[in-house]
This record gives structure tokens, sequence and C-alpha cells, in this order.
């Protein structure tokens, strides 16, 4: 019945399970769940090709959707963007034909968990990290729409950010069907919800004001105006005020510019959180009490600035070129 | 395949009729001119099973179109992915049409296999951005849902922001319920956007009567003021049934 499509039952499997394809007849058996969403359940499993990941979509429209995307994104040169997508079937159960894709399998710390251990300076360098995908993703004419922690996953090991969920992927110029109230434009009034690069780009921006504080909060009536003023007041989001502002208003047309300025940000502030990375050259008692009457001694910010660069180049080395 | 237009009601109640005609036959009525009828309802927090949810079930389920009950908070996503959630469904519903037309009498496409279902799906999306979209907007405006009212106005203006980010053309129009004369209030005339409903809602009777019936039935007769091809033809068998 139709009307019941945004209701269907979850699909509950017991790990041990076989499942096996209708069409191409390939085999999986389940190890455990890894987790379920509005839109279905995905699990861990085995296969002849080692083990994937398995997504069975409560809406089987919204899976040829994703599975679209996904081999969309695999044309695309370079690190893969999304989950490699392995395999698309259906699976007859119980006399129903239950559609599901085997897709890789991401090991790794959700987003989301992720930014509750590390420090805001990790959301800045995985934002670089993310920025440079998405200018890939934003030239070859697509967007990824419906950006949000929740969405992606620290890959482990290596840290690099990955793209779970890519059933948002809109072309360009096409209209966005799914959002995340916070992390899009439209609620919070800085435009409409035709995709376009500065569609995510609002969405990046949000993400880094949502693990500057690790909180969500609601619009209120001049929402435009409360967004600026709590990046304007937040001792975290101060520094790259310029950077967010802008990829809020919309200014940045593209992804790369973006990341250049607020690698350029990240760079230049040495602010307190950047400090921690630094241990072994934390100044002496008596510098930080010189440095605090001096305002800000020139020496320690010296010292600090060129430690603070040292370091970042390494990571960005490692982690993000 | 020839394009025409989407028409659809858009019935946001908390349930409850209790003037006039089974809105649900109303709802019946509406799907065989070739309008789906989709029904968002608002409940109370403490509002669980009753005839009120069963009533917006029905309702939607005899208008070939999808319902979705809410709590007053998560309204602006809801009433947009119905819209949406509806708008593919017809169009799924005609290209089915087509396929067994092509294929023979039981192929739909989820028959087919993956990699045809993803072409054809293609389609389907193209169809959802480019379509032309008329929504009638059925708003109960009876006492218990006063409270509601903002949200409601917020959503639609949501909506509007939604659906104006397509390529196809859109036209809103909306209707309060109970009306003064008649069972409807017409707030808002066909208009390509929602941007001006600020102040309509203020003017509002709340008696005690819910006509959701009559209310469905007039707003029937606004489409064909509309005089537009629907997307539709009149038969009903357009709509397929399998779950999905
Ligand atoms: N390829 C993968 N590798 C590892 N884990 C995965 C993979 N895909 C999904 N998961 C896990 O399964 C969870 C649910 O997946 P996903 O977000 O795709 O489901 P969903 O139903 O579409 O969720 P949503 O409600 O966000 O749309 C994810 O949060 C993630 O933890």
């Amino acid at each position: 019945m139709m009307n019941h499509s945004m209701k269907n039952q979850d699909i509950n499997l017991a790990s041990g399970t076989m499942i096996t394809g209708k069409w191409h007849g390939k085999s999986y058996q389940v190890i455990k769940c890894l987790g379920s969403g509005a839109q279905g359940t995905v699990y861990l499993a085995h296969s002849p090709a080692g083990r994937v990941a398995v997504k069975f979509s409560k809406d089987r429209s919204q899976a040829t959707t994703e599975v679209n995307v996904l081999k969309e994104l695999q044309k695309v040169q370079g690190e893969p963007l999304g989950p490699s997508l392995y395999d698309v079937d259906d699976w007859v159960a119980r006399g129903r034909n239950i559609s599901f894709y085997a897709m890789e399998y991401i090991r790794g710390l959700p987003l989301v968990e992720y930014l509750k251990v590390k420090g805001f300076d990790w959301a800045c360098i995985l934002m670089i990290q993310l920025l440079k995908d998405l200018e890939r993703l934003h030239r070859e004419g697509w967007i990824f729409g419906d950006l949000k922690p929740e969405n992606l996953i620290v890959s482990e090991p290596g840290f690099r950010i990955r793209w779970l969920d890519v059933g948002g992927v809109t072309l360009i110029g096409r209209s966005v069907k799914e959002y995340t109230e916070f992390f899009d434009r439209g609620y919070w009034g800085f435009g409409h919800r035709k995709a376009d690069p500065q569609y995510d780009l609002f969405a990046a921006a949000m993400i880094l004001v949502y693990a500057a504080g690790r909180k969500r909060f609601e619009k209120q009536q001049d929402s435009k105006k409360q967004l600026l003023e709590y990046i304007k007041n937040h001792k975290r989001l101060s520094s790259l005020q310029t950077v967010l502002n802008k990829a809020i208003t919309g200014k940045y047309t593209r992804a790369k510019d973006m990341r250049d300025e607020l690698l350029q940000q990240i760079n230049e502030t040495s602010s307190p959180q950047t400090r921690y990375y630094n241990k072994p050259v934390k100044p002496s008692r008596k510098m930080q009490q010189k440095r605090r009457r001096r305002k800000r001694g020139w020496m320690a910010m010296l010292v600090l600035g060129v430690f603070a660069a040292g370091l970042y180049i390494l990571y960005l080395k490692l982690y993000v070129m | 395949m020839k394009k025409g237009t989407l028409k659809q009601i858009l019935l946001i109640t908390d349930g409850c009729s209790n003037q006039g005609e089974d809105p649900a036959a109303m709802a019946a009525l509406a799907k065989e001119q070739g309008i789906a009828v989709n029904v968002i309802g608002v409940i109370h927090d403490h509002q669980s099973d009753d005839s009120g949810i069963r009533e917006i079930e029905d309702i939607a389920l005899a208008g070939g179109g999808i319902s979705q009950i809410v709590h007053t908070k998560q309204l602006s996503q809801t009433v947009q992915m119905v819209t949406r959630q509806a708008m593919t469904q017809t169009i799924k519903g005609v290209i089915n049409q087509e396929l067994q037309n092509i294929l023979g009498d039981h192929e739909t496409m989820e028959d087919l296999p993956p990699e045809k279902r993803g072409k054809v799906m293609e389609v389907v999306d193209e169809l959802g951005e480019t379509v032309d979209l008329e929504v009638c907007i059925l708003v109960d405006t009876s006492a218990s849902m006063k409270s509601k009212l903002p949200t409601v106005q917020e959503a639609l203006l949501d909506l509007s922001i939604s659906l104006n980010s397509r390529m196809g053309n859109n036209q809103f129009c909306l209707y309060s319920f109970p009306g003064k004369r008649h069972a409807t209030n017409k707030l808002m005339a066909w208009t390509p956007q929602i941007d001006s409903i600020s102040s309509v809602f203020t003017k509002l009777a709340s008696g005690g009567i819910t006509p959701t019936g009559p209310a469905i039935r007039e707003a029937i007769q606004t489409f064909s003021k509309t005089s537009r091809r629907s997307f539709l033809s009149d038969d009903e068998s357009f709509y397929e049934e399998s779950g999905y």
C-alpha cells in the first residue's frame, strides 16, 4: 500500500543470515548491523570478495537513486568519493522482493563521534580534506546536498574523511530534495534549494559551527542575524569569521576558494586551542607571565607561530594533501 | 511521454471531521479526476492512536496520496517530503503504466533488473524535477489547530522555497476551513509563489465545526478553474499498488 511507503517495517537480520541476490546470484553472510537510519539499515557482511557493507532500503526508489549516484561517483578520477559499489540486487525473502546493494565497508569513526573526542582543530583539518573532495564533485557537475556529520565518517587508518550516505547528491541546477534543517541554507533564510556549489559550502560552514559548539540549535526570529552573531561571538569560531561568513552568504562559488582561505586562516591563527598540540614547547611559567604583562610578547608569538606552522605543515602533508 | 501538470491537494489537519460528506469519499472523487490527496496530520503530543489518525490515513489511501502524522515541530520538513514523495509516486504510476503497455501485463518498474531500474529511476527523477505542479493547500483552522498555525505558515513558506528550487513551474493556492459561508475560505488564489501569507492566518473563524469532506470537494473545484491538462488521464489504474 503506497500510503505506508514512509512507514515500512524495518528489516532485522540475525547474524549468520545468508542473502543471495536474485539477478546476479552473489551471496552475502550477515556479520552484524552497522547502523540504521530513516532510509534503511546497513549490515556488515562476508562476501567472496571480502567484507562489505550491505544496505537494505525501506524505499526501493531511494535505493535506486543512491545506486545511480554511487555509479556516477565511481567515474570521478582520483581517490574514491563515496564507498565503492560492488553489487546491486534483489533478495527474495518471505515472498517479498527486498532490494539491496553491496558497497565498500569503510572502517572508521563516524564524524559525530570523532568530533566528540577530538578537538575543534581536527574539525578544521577534516574540513580542509572535505572541501578538496567537494571541489572534485562540483567540477563533475554535482553537489553533495545533505551534507552533515552523520553522513561522513573518518576512516581508519589514515584519518581521512569519507562520504557515507550519498542519497542527497544532486545535479547542479536541480532542486535539493534531501536536507537537514540545521545545515540547510533554505532553513536559515540564506537562499533557495537549487543545487549550486554554494549550497554545499553553506553546509560545510555549518559543520564547523556544529563542531565548535557540539550542538545544533534552532533558528529564531531574525535567523540570518542570529547565525552571524553566533559565529562572531563564539570563541572558537570568531577567528574563522571571515571564511564562515563568506561561505554562509554564498560568496564562494568554488570549494577550492573556501579551502584556500580556510587553510590560510588556520595557518595564521595560533589560538589557545591550537597550542595544546604543542605540549613540548609550552612556554615556561615565567614566559607566560611576561607575555600576559605585555599582552602578546612577540617572542612567544614567534616561537609558537613557528611551531604551530611546522606542525600544521606536517599534518597537512600527512593527512590532507 | 507528454508532460502535463501534476495536481495535488495538500490537507493539513488534526483529524476528526464532523460535518458533511465523508472526507475519504471526497478524496476518492479527487483521485478520479487526477488529483492526488495528501494529508498531514498534526497531532498533539499526548494524542495517540485514535479515530483522527485513522481518518487521516483513510483520506490519503482513498485519494491516492501519502499521509504522515507529525508533531508540530517537524512540520516543515514533512510538508516538503510528503509533497515530493507524492509527486514521485504519481510519476512512477504513470511510468509503470507505460511499461505495462510496452512490456505486457504485469511488468512494473520493480520487476526490472537493477540496471534497467536505475535507468527508469533517472527518468522519474527528471520528470519530478521538470514537471509542472499545482498544489491546493487546505488548512484546517478549527479551534484545536489554532496554536499550530504559525508553524503551518512557516512550513508552507518552506515548501515554496523547496518547490520553487525545481525547474518545473508551480502554482499554489491556499484555502482554510471552516469558512464563513462555504466550507472553505479562500486565503490565496493560484500563484506561483507563497511569500505573502504572513497575514492570511489572522482572520480565522474558529468555530466548532470541521467540514473536511466538503472542503476537499471545494478544493477539487479550484482545479477545473485553472483549465490545465492533467498529468494523469482519467484512468485511475495509473496508481500501481505494489508496495515500496
Ligand atoms: N559503507 C559503509 N561502511 C561502514 N559503515 C557504513 C557504511 N554505510 C553505512 N554505514 C553505517 O550505517 C549507518 C546508516 O547508514 P546510512 O546513513 O546510509 O543509512 P540511512 O538509513 O540512509 O540514514 P539516514 O537516516 O541518515 O539517511 C551509518 O551511520 C554508518 O554508521
